[in-house]
């Protein structure tokens, strides 16, 4: 690391907490935990090539509540990368980089992730 | 003013030596990510309660088999270059950041062919 005196330019603490700053760190964060997420979709895929047996474990753990907790993660850590990294499409041929459209952009992101979530839970535990 | 020499901005390669080849290759991995994601999600929903034969029978099927295998190859090689860009940020020390991108390309590596190789003994 740099040990120089130059002067510093304001960071992060410095600046109050908006919705597209809260998204540009969980946009990584969920990239991160959908790492976890590949993890648990080998394991599915290697449960599935063992046999009956170990898929009967896998399932067992998946009905549990930590297991759900988990899903449910990466279900939200899927949908909101899926929403958001979209959104960077967008913003990578320079189209939709203006605070207004940028403010507008937040709101259907969030709303994707939630409602993109809510029809995969429901069609997929018949919650309905 | 340019600080660069004739010959290094012919290259356009800058101080990394690669270019906008790491951004891309992401780029490109992302827009494939959005159907195969659409696909993934849509067919795993219908297996949530399925039994073990009935999931088997639907991964063996050509096309499942072949996307399948095109999800984890691909969703692996845009998780490993959004992992690796994450250390070069944060990761400052020279010798934690060589170890970490060792284990991240050791570990998607182990994670993509064990996925692979799963797929292949379910669909052949």
């Amino acid at each position: 690391m740099a040990t120089t005196k130059r002067p510093t330019s304001p960071h992060l603490q410095i600046y109050k907490w908006g919705a597209h700053m809260v998204l540009s760190i969980l946009h990584r964060a969920s990239g991160v935990a959908l790492g976890g997420g590949t993890l648990l979709l080998a394991w599915w895929l290697i449960a599935l090539a063992s046999g009956p047996d170990e898929y009967a474990l896998f399932q067992t753990c998946m009905k549990s509540i930590p297991g759900k907790i988990v899903l449910m993660g990466f279900t939200l850590a899927l949908m909101l990368h899926l929403c958001n990294g979209i959104r960077h499409l967008f913003w990578d041929m320079g189209k939709g980089l203006d605070v207004e459209t940028t403010a507008r952009t937040n709101i259907m992101v969030f709303l994707g992730t939630v409602i993109l979530t809510a029809i995969s839970w429901i069609i997929g535990y018949g919650l309905v | 003013m340019s600080l660069n020499t004739p010959i290094g901005k012919v290259r356009g390669l800058g101080s990394a030596r690669n270019g906008t080849h790491h951004w891309w290759m992401q780029k490109i991995a992302a827009v494939a990510l959005i159907p195969l994601t659409i696909w993934f999600v849509a067919s795993v929903v219908q297996m949530t309660t399925a039994d073990y034969f009935t999931v088997i029978a639907w991964l063996s099927s050509p096309i499942s088999a072949i996307l399948m295998l095109m999800y984890v190859v691909v969703g692996v090689y845009h998780l490993r270059l959004g992992l690796q860009a994450i250390v070069e940020d944060y990761i400052h020390s020279e010798g934690m950041k060589t170890g970490i991108q060792f284990s991240i390309l050791f570990g998607c590596t182990i994670i993509a062919v064990a996925a692979i190789f799963s797929v292949l003994k379910i669909a052949l």
